[in-house]
């Protein structure tokens, strides 16, 4: 008798909690799991949406490693973005929240000035860019030729579009300065008093007492950055569209990674693919690669609990 | 290396109180200090804020001067910002983006509230699991199911050039949402909970008389949150919207703005700053809640 009751009320609480967990148990299956399986089907399928699908091997696989032109330099375009970027961005982060934490004047005016750049939508603050990086007319180069300084192409000129990107990135550095801040005032006030009162320098105080305590939160900044990078997608596709000349919503095609390839991503290869060629099976390659690189940075971060993301209580 | 410190031996720098010249010292060295923080902040300040102010300058500028290369224009013209109101599609863009970042949030806020509880609250077998593919599911780029999902919209459904195919899931519970909305609820204490259902409270209405006014701070920011991400998105509305410019949103029809106008940054520039200017004001109302939420979203305490 007693454990039937049991048994009914264990069914009741699985079902409440199933419940609960509806909307998401539809979305987790219809938006997540199925098209990924689908994904991996159509990566072994010849495919263009108007033909049915065709059996074609480790053909679309064969072709986007060895012969498809834009995947080897997306992919050092993204290297580099991870090297340089992603290091300035948590750098200058870093420094901004130090520096947010010694002001004492005006504290909120500042933070807030600091901040607004993070909130421009990535198109608005891309055009803003292109415009104000013009080579040409541009107050940028304005200013350094005013100067006597040189005058890069900026986002016109292979070697310098992605520094012009990390310019960019750098200006939203709003998310990083408010992690960092936090994580500084959270260091213990006796531990620098204690510093302090040995006499120590105060890069001392900050390679030995602020660091060890914030080294977390850097790591998150760097991993999530990494994340970033190989999902950069708006920024460098719209930079490029405008700096070439090449718009229009629906009608000329503009092929990504202008000047010169310098900016392409892998996700802008997966709009080239399947949306530009109608090689639906090599982007869903292309997808699989970007989906094996997000899941082994997410897994890293996952696994470093009571740091990172807490999976845990 | 915080004990080797203290066991380190060091002269004490605590100023003594006083008008010692010790004292003296110390004091001037602290205005000093002040000086070159608040000068370096000004700096750093000018950074953030020029390129807002050049973009400005550049909207009110007339034809001719904005392809100069002055920075500050000669006259105010002002009626550009009515020549962008004028220009085809400019407000259907903001009633598109009105509908799809306020449709998309009331879903994937009422969506998210009893999956994003049931994951902080209940205990059941699969929870951490749920959580991770919470997770992964918030972590994943869009472009890796785009081509199923395109697919999916477009030929099963008949929804491409619109954006259905971006607001319908948002009805489904949303990765991020759910992530950052159980990461608050996991700091409302189980007591109250459990003091609802000693009253006889059924977990439904616990949820929605007891966590539900505590979590309002938390549901702002998601939502907060939400409506950004659809303001800013480009790359859904490029995939579902583009073939239809009736069904375009700001983010995506800004770009097509500076095709029109090539030559013209003054009025794309003035455009730009048209789609700027409501988010920075919904921050400048809303600044608690959104910092609150950065802080939420990666680290715990």
């Amino acid at each position: 008798m007693s454990s039937n009751t049991l048994r009914s009320k264990r069914r009741r609480s699985a079902l409440r909690t199933a419940a609960f967990l509806s909307p998401w148990l539809i979305g987790f299956s219809v938006f997540f799991a199925y098209p990924l399986v689908s994904t991996v089907y159509f990566s072994f399928m010849k495919y263009d949406g108007f033909n049915a699908p065709v059996w074609n091997g480790l053909g679309n696989w064969s072709y986007v490693f060895s012969d498809y032109p834009m995947f080897w330099p997306s992919l050092r375009n993204t290297l580099w973005l991870v090297l340089v970027m992603v290091a300035c961005r948590v750098l200058f982060g870093l420094g901004v929240g130090l520096l947010i934490t010694k002001i004492k004047t005006g504290t909120g005016v500042f933070r807030t000035l600091f901040y607004l750049p993070y909130l421009a939508p990535p198109v608005a603050a891309t055009l803003a860019f292109v415009f104000l990086l013009n080579p040409g007319t541009g107050p940028v180069n304005t200013i350094l030729g005013d100067l006597g300084l040189p005058t890069p192409g900026w986002f016109n000129d292979a070697t310098w579009s992605k520094p012009a990107l990390t310019a960019l990135a750098v200006w939203g550095i709003g998310d990083l300065m408010v992690i960092f801040m936090a994580a500084l005032l959270d260091v213990p006030k006796e531990q620098y008093e204690a510093a302090e009162l040995d006499g120590t320098s105060s890069w001392q105080r900050f390679r030995f007492v602020t660091l060890p305590n914030i080294s977390p939160i850097v790591l998150f900044a760097v991993v999530t950055g990494v994340i970033q990078a190989m999902q950069y997608y708006t920024q460098p596709l719209v930079a490029g569209k405008v700096a070439s000349g090449v718009i229009g919503g629906s009608g000329q095609q503009f092929e990504p990674g202008y000047p010169d390839k310098s900016t392409l991503t892998l996700p802008q290869l997966v709009y080239n693919l399947g949306f530009q060629r109608f090689d639906y099976g090599a982007a869903c390659v292309v997808a699989l690669v970007l989906f094996a690189l997000a899941m082994v940075f997410t897994a890293f971060l996952m696994r470093r609990r009571g740091g990172l993301i807490g999976t845990g209580d | 290396m915080t004990q080797q410190l203290l066991d380190a031996p060091g002269r004490p720098v605590r100023p003594t109180e006083g008008r010692t010249p010790a004292a003296r010292t110390a004091r001037r060295k602290a205005a000093l200090h002040w000086i070159a923080v608040h000068a370096l902040g000004v700096a750093t300040a000018l950074f953030f804020v020029l390129p807002f102010v050049f973009l400005f300058l550049t909207s009110v500028m007339s034809d001719q001067q904005a392809l100069t290369r002055d920075l500050t224009p000669n006259s105010w013209e002002w009626g550009n910002y009515a020549k962008v109101f004028d220009t085809p599609g400019f407000l259907t863009w903001w009633k598109n983006t009105l509908l799809y970042a306020g449709l998309g949030t009331l879903l994937s806020v009422l969506s998210s509230i009893p999956v994003a509880y049931a994951l902080a609250k209940f205990r059941f077998r699969g929870r951490q699991l749920s959580l991770m593919l919470v997770i992964s599911m918030m972590m994943l780029p869009p472009q890796v199911i785009i081509i199923p999902m395109y697919l999916f919209w477009a030929k099963q459904f008949d929804l491409s050039g619109t954006l259905w195919p971006l607001i319908i899931p948002m009805a489904f519970g949303d990765a991020f949402t759910i992530f950052l909305l159980r990461q608050f609820l996991l700091t409302i204490p189980d007591e109250y909970l459990d003091a609802a259902r000693v009253d006889g409270c059924g977990e439904f209405r616990t949820l929605l008389r007891v966590v539900l006014p505590m979590a309002k701070p938390g549901i702002a920011a998601v939502a907060l949150f939400q409506f950004f991400y659809a303001w800013n998105d480009y790359f859904g509305p490029q995939i579902y919207a583009s073939e239809n410019p009736a069904a375009w949103t700001l983010s995506y029809g800004l770009e097509s703005f500076k095709g029109a106008h090539h030559t013209d940054w003054n009025l794309t520039m003035a455009a730009t700053v048209l789609v700027m200017a409501p988010v920075i004001l919904v921050f400048f109302f809303a600044q608690k809640a959104f910092v609150e939420g950065v802080t939420l979203t990666g680290v715990k305490g």
